[in-house]
């Protein structure tokens, strides 16, 4: 299967502080890869990078066979490509469905009523329908949460990059959110989630990519790279030699 | 006592026209944060751009509308995406003077074009029609003026609420970097409330140009009486900014009354005390 998302190369950094450092890897169209990281790794810059917030120093990134290296955040939207953040950023003085139909008429390009229809599909997925009217900025963490999803799949992504949307949530909510991702990512949706709650990671994922100081440093079967030394020396800091 | 009625009558008329004045001024703070300076020459220059249509195809300054509304819109896109966007950042100040130099500049060009003399539009039997409502004689213009400002309101108002691109203006102004990730190129937004707000400028000239004589020179007192309603009125509410036109016309009608050269001072009180008792206006947008 051809690559969706293909990372080349993919160089960037803050002064001496270096978040990306010749960082390659492929994603096939389809697939559910995970990214693990202590905190600083550069995950959160990776995700910058691909969604076009960051421009790389050097590198290329290639999207549904398009170079998309310079490509500006909105048109990289338009192509397919929408995300959550870790810190959901609701748009505060607007509706919870408002918030939706921007991804629907913005980022997927629908109008009218197959707008406010695709909004209010993905609102009924992600269970947010009953707040449909409330105002953004009084949404409850999980609330606001299950926004940064709706928000990126009313934009019709192919690729949806997840930035710890498990973060914070409880035991109950947590397996809810899995439930809707799982089913996301069976309607074909290509995922990556970055994700510190390995379990629910594991629960969806295929592929892990392991990322320290901005370099990939593992990468494949998620069961081989969590018994692999590099994984446990950076997560318990066990040191492999002793 | 009836003749101090008629005084709040007309300045009621009066503030719609202020707030024809400030309606473009709202617009483009509350989705860029842009103070625009060049905002009342830019009234100026339309009541120009109306002069030179009425004079060259020799219609109604109405009816020069259907030129200048759209030349003024597509000068404010390309305005916005060929200079104003380069200025806007997280300072403040770049774009206030590079708008204060589109002023001094638009000023010149007008005194070059036309001289300073003052010039009108010819309204015809429209400026000095007047209909009798229970002993207050009132000016059609004005009301008409009044009609117009209400209407204009009532049309920004639906598009911000009640449309994608309103959405658009919304998600921009409350977080740039996030609506970019959502498909909005926020240039072309920028383009598209600018090109809005001076096609609303190009309305306020026409009407101010048939109701009073103007020159070059008057620009700046425009912008300060739209800055006074929009603040009057809180910022980012276009309702209270309508409002906002109406005290201070109100206010200004009234102080002509009682002496015809405390006109213009009576406004600049009335919005001091306004400023002094509530300091975002009467009717500040509440969010979150």
């Amino acid at each position: 299967m051809p690559a969706l998302l293909s990372v080349s190369g993919l160089q960037k950094s803050f002064g001496a502080v270096v978040v990306a450092d010749k960082t390659s890897f492929d994603v096939s169209s389809g697939e559910a890869v995970g990214i693990l990281g202590p905190n600083g790794a550069g995950k959160t810059s990776l995700f910058n990078l691909i969604t076009g917030s960051l421009r790389s120093d050097a590198g290329s990134i290639g999207f549904n066979g398009t170079d998309v290296t310079t490509s500006s955040a909105a048109a990289r939207c338009k192509m397919g490509i929408a995300r959550s953040f870790q810190i959901p950023q609701p748009f505060g003085g607007m509706t919870v469905f408002e918030n939706a139909l921007v991804g629907a008429t913005q980022g997927a390009g629908l109008s009218g009523r197959d707008a406010e229809d695709h909004a209010l599909g993905v609102l009924e997925e992600t269970g947010l329908l009953a707040r449909a009217n409330a105002r953004a900025g009084t949404l409850t963490l999980l609330e606001r949460k299950r926004l940064e999803l709706t928000r990126a799949l009313a934009a019709k992504p192919k690729l949806l990059l997840l930035d710890e949307i498990a973060g914070g949530l409880t035991e109950a909510e947590c397996h809810s959110l899995i439930d809707t991702i799982k089913s996301i990512h069976s309607r074909g949706t290509t995922i990556i989630w970055i994700e510190h709650v390995v379990h629910a990671l594991l629960a969806v994922v295929e592929r892990l990519i392991v990322i320290d100081f901005g370099k990939k440093i593992a990468e494949g079967e998620p069961k081989v790279i969590m018994e692999s030394a590099e994984v446990k020396e950076i997560y318990l800091g066990v040191d492999p030699d002793v | 006592m009836i003749e101090w009625t008629g005084a709040i009558v007309q300045g009621i008329l009066l503030g719609g026209l202020y707030a024809l004045f400030a309606a473009g001024l709202s617009l483009i703070f509350g989705v860029m944060r842009l103070v625009n300076i060049a905002h009342g020459d830019l009234i100026i220059l339309a009541a120009y751009m109306g002069l030179t249509t009425t004079v060259l195809l020799d219609v109604h300054p109405f009816l020069a509308l259907l030129i200048v509304v759209p030349v003024m819109a597509g000068l404010g896109y390309v305005l916005q995406r060929g200079i104003l966007n380069r200025t806007l950042g997280d300072d403040i100040l770049p774009p206030l003077l590079v708008t204060f130099g589109l002023s001094v500049i638009i000023q010149n060009v007008l005194l070059e074009t036309y001289t300073a003399d003052p010039r009108k539009l010819a309204g015809g039997a429209i400026e000095t029609a007047s209909v009798d409502l229970g002993g207050i004689t009132l000016g059609v213009l004005p009301l008409l003026t009044f009609g117009i400002a209400v209407a204009v309101i009532a049309v920004l108002q639906f598009i911000f609420y009640r449309t994608s691109l309103g959405r658009g203006f919304r998600a921009v102004s409350d977080n740039q970097d996030i609506a970019q990730l959502m498909g909005l190129n926020k240039a072309h937004v920028f383009g598209v409330a600018m090109a809005l707000a001076l096609a609303v400028v190009a309305i306020a000239g026409i009407l101010l140009g048939m109701r009073t004589s103007f020159d070059p020179a008057i620009g700046g007192g425009r912008l300060i009486f739209g800055f006074e309603a929009v603040i009057i009125g809180g910022l980012g509410n276009l309702w209270g900014t309508l409002v906002g036109g109406v005290i201070l016309g109100v206010a200004q009608t009234i102080g002509a009354k009682i002496d015809p050269g405390f006109q213009i001072l009576a406004g600049h009180i009335a919005f001091l005390i306004v400023l002094a008792i509530r300091p975002n206006g009467l009717f500040p947008r509440v969010e979150h």
